[in-house]
């Protein structure tokens, strides 16, 4: 594999020296300290491609500048809690914030709709003058009731907090406590009121809690009485867009492991519960997830690793890597998988890299996606040119140096102007980053893909979902579109 | 008509804000003022002596009744009482819970949309003890009160409210105009409370307009549900309370915007007076007493 290519660092950190010569002095010396090229990796450490932790991160973005953020709300309710499928999600507050996260993020789920799943559907206690005014408490106590009344197949309710409810300090916690013996069914207070907090990232942290508090600590519920066997695996941090749980849970299944839990993504209130009687966590979105999986470790002693199944590099050593976890069945399955699929692998590699073949591609998005999918693109022979995370902390930007090459430049929390400064000078064949990038860069003659939601395509994870991802990395790229971007009257005679 | 003129009294809570607010009132409707109390208290007990009984209906207990503030008419919500004062009472949610000073903003936007000031000499806003919220701060806001009264006494801690609120009206001062019309001392019978209660209005760059003397008619007035100019009008307490009017009458346009001090600057003036001892003197007492217990 042509990996050996390095990036330009004296170009590109002459680049973010321009970029922020538009600043005034105190923006220049904040936004100074979220920009950098990735350094070169210290002596001896084998795995580490490039040292990125220079950037700050996780605080503060400047007001007036366009940030890409979202609030703990999105994090609570749209990531972490909102595609467990069998449970009511409310949206707790005035209607907006519900309404327009309606429909939720991609997340495939098996199950019908309003009779015993929840997913897509918005449920809201649409706060009035009056509630806010005499507080709200008595209003959701009454939207728990008749969700019970309408929707009796539900598993429980979560209560995603908006705004107000932490202004007006209303007792959620004190209604779920009623509701629970009520109804006899799990009620999650969320406290994850979008002003708390720099970004999305608390709100994850505050849902991983309510997991812990709300549902580990409530006792075993489904995994009561539940015999662990010798292969059980949590998928954690997995979210299904488009598919991508399903289209890694079966490489994990053919490896001979039994998945009992895959959160959030397709998830059951009892695939939560019964979690902890895993032997371990395999971790997909760190950021995300992280934190509850350190709480299993340290109550129930269930390990975790990350892993990474984006592209077939990165698939082939996580299948080793978690194999390594378990006997020599498992390690004997693993490499029986990698090798079923490697003819799947030849033929996408043989078919789409001569198309692909040392294009250069710029990233923006969250989670854990501006390192994981770094490798799948180099499989293709393309190369990362830059980088950076919406709400990563410093051990995010730290992992990104097991990716990417020295000489990256690597952007956190970026504004609006400096994503398109550096997309315009560098130029690169591809921007991979969300809707609102979407159209500014390919009125910029720049394909892209959106790398939130797949595009409205997926999976993309398992070795599926890297031949979908390959042919969109093609589609995006070789569009003949592009040939038509300058006018006919501006071409030369 | 003359122009409209609108008032508030604030206050640390317990100093009898509703009480001077009411009798003042009760002495300027006498003098042929047309008059709107807004009590601004989820309490709901601004109108109390007014009415001769508390308000039941308040603006936002009615409009959760019927749905929002659009459903609700002024006439369910305008009382009269003593000389057909007219009474509106806010009100609000029960303590520890919802948001009272969303409550306030509410009922102050719904009395003014809906005609309640028309017609009226005088409006006053009696409002709950600090300036704890921007809710509560809304009879100070923009085109609302022109002149805040703070009644206060030479208690310490009612010292250090009067300073907070001159601190709330400073804030509003340049944008909106209030100005602070004076201090209002209620006796507590303290050590030097007439010449305190004046060290301080001068600090804060205003006046005392009145000392009221404490006396025990306004407790049995209370009782009844009456202000003292309707139950004793030929007391001497009802003369005050008519002086306090006149005054407060005559002080239309009169308000300053005010110079409120630091807490440090609050306790210099206490030891000054000799209420609060100084680090040294109380040192010195305890060496004092210890030497005489030995």
């Amino acid at each position: 594999m042509a990996k050996d290519y390095t990036n330009d660092a004296e170009s590109h950190e002459k680049l973010i020296e321009e970029v922020l010569a538009a600043y005034p002095d105190k923006a220049k010396k904040k936004r100074q300290k979220h920009l950098g090229v990735a350094q070169p990796g210290e002596e001896g450490e084998t795995e580490i491609a490039s040292k990125c932790d220079t950037v700050k991160s996780n605080i503060k973005s400047i007001p007036g500048v366009m940030t890409i953020r979202g609030c703990a709300y999105a994090g609570s309710k749209g990531v972490v809690w909102g595609p467990v499928k069998d449970m009511v999600h409310i949206s707790h507050g005035p209607v907006g914030c519900g309404q327009y996260s309606w429909s939720q993020r991609r997340n495939y789920y098996i199950g019908n709709t309003g009779v015993d799943s929840f997913v897509t559907m918005q449920f809201t206690t649409d706060f009035q003058e009056k509630d806010i005014v005499f507080g709200g408490d008595k209003k959701l106590g009454k939207t728990i009731d008749e969700i019970e009344t309408l929707f009796p197949l539900n598993n429980g309710t979560t209560i995603q907090s908006e705004c107000p409810i932490g202004l007006i300090g209303d007792d959620i916690e004190a209604v779920a406590r009623e509701k629970n013996k009520q109804h006899e069914k799990t009620m999650v207070p969320v406290r994850c009121e979008g002003f708390r907090g720099v970004s999305q990232s608390l709100g994850h942290h505050i849902a991983n809690d309510a997991v812990r508090d709300w549902v580990f600590e409530k006792g075993e519920g489904a995994g009561a009485g539940y015999e662990t066997g010798p292969y059980d695996v949590n998928v954690i941090g997995d979210y299904n867009i488009g598919g991508d749980a399903w289209a890694s849970r079966i490489l994990l299944e053919e490896m001979g492991l039994n998945v009992v839990g895959n959160w959030s993504g397709d998830a059951t209130l009892a695939e939560i519960e019964r979690a902890p009687k895993a032997r371990l966590n395999l971790i997909h979105c760190y950021r995300s997830m992280n934190y509850i999986c350190r709480y299993m470790e340290e109550k129930y002693g269930v390990g975790w690793m990350e892993y990474n199944f984006f592209g077939p590099s990165q698939i082939a050593a996580s299948l080793r890597a978690i194999a390594k976890n378990f006997d020599e069945t498992i390690q004997e399955n693993a490499e029986k998988v990698i090798a079923k699929y490697q003819p799947l692998v030849d033929d996408v590699i043989n078919r789409f890299r001569p198309r692909l073949e040392g294009k250069s591609v710029m990233l923006y998005v969250g989670g854990l996606r501006p390192r994981h999918v770094v490798t799948a693109y180099e499989d293709l022979g393309m190369q990362i040119a830059g980088t950076g995370y919406e709400f990563g902390h410093g051990d995010d930007y730290k992992r990104t140096g097991h990716y990417v090459k020295e000489g990256t430049l690597i952007y956190d929390d970026v504004t609006g102007y400096e994503l398109e400064k550096f997309i315009e000078q560098i130029r690169p064949d591809l921007v991979g980053s969300g809707i609102k990038e979407k159209y500014p860069v390919q009125k910029m003659g720049i394909p892209f893909r959106q790398m939130h939601s797949w595009d409205y395509s997926g999976p993309y994870h398992g070795y599926d979902g890297f031949a979908i991802f390959a042919r969109d990395m093609d589609l995006a790229i070789n569009n003949p579109v592009w040939g038509m971007f300058d006018a006919p009257w501006t071409k030369a005679a | 008509m003359s122009e409209l003129r609108q008032i508030a009294f604030y206050g640390k809570g317990g100093i009898g804000k509703s009480t001077t607010s009411q009798n003042t009132l009760a002495a300027l409707v006498e003098m042929g003022q047309k008059i709107l109390i807004v009590g601004c208290d989820p309490k709901a007990d601004s109108t109390r002596l007014i009415l001769n009984a508390k308000a039941q209906d308040t603006v936002l207990h009615l409009a959760a009744e019927m749905g929002s503030v659009e459903d609700l008419e002024l006439e369910d919500v305008l009382k009269t009482g003593y000389r057909d004062i007219k009474c509106v009472e806010s009100g609000g949610p029960e303590p520890g819970v919802g948001c009272a000073g969303r409550g306030v903003i509410t009922s102050i936007n719904f009395l003014e949309e809906n005609g309640a000031y028309d017609d009226v000499d005088y409006v006053s806003y009696d409002v709950l003890g600090d300036v704890v919220c921007g809710g509560f701060a809304m009879p100070i806001r923009e085109n609302k009160a022109q002149e805040i009264y703070i009644v206060m006494s030479g208690e310490m801690m009612a010292l250090y409210a009067a300073n907070n609120i001159a601190k709330g009206i400073l804030k509003y001062a340049n944008s909106g105009g209030v100005r602070l019309g004076g201090l209002i001392c209620n006796e507590r019978q303290t050590d030097k409370e007439l010449e305190l209660a004046e060290a301080m209005a001068a600090k804060l760059g205003s006046k005392l307009i009145h000392f009221v003397p404490r006396d025990n008619i306004v407790q049995h007035a209370e009782l009844r549900r009456q202000t003292v100019i309707e139950y004793a009008p030929e007391s001497k307490q009802a003369a005050e309370y008519r002086e306090l009017a006149q005054k407060i009458h005559n002080n239309s346009g009169k308000g300053v915007i005010p110079t409120p001090i630091t807490m440090d600057e609050l306790e210099e003036m206490l030891m000054d007076f000799g209420i609060m001892q100084s680090e040294e003197e109380r040192l010195a007492a305890i060496a004092e007493t210890e030497a005489a217990n030995a």
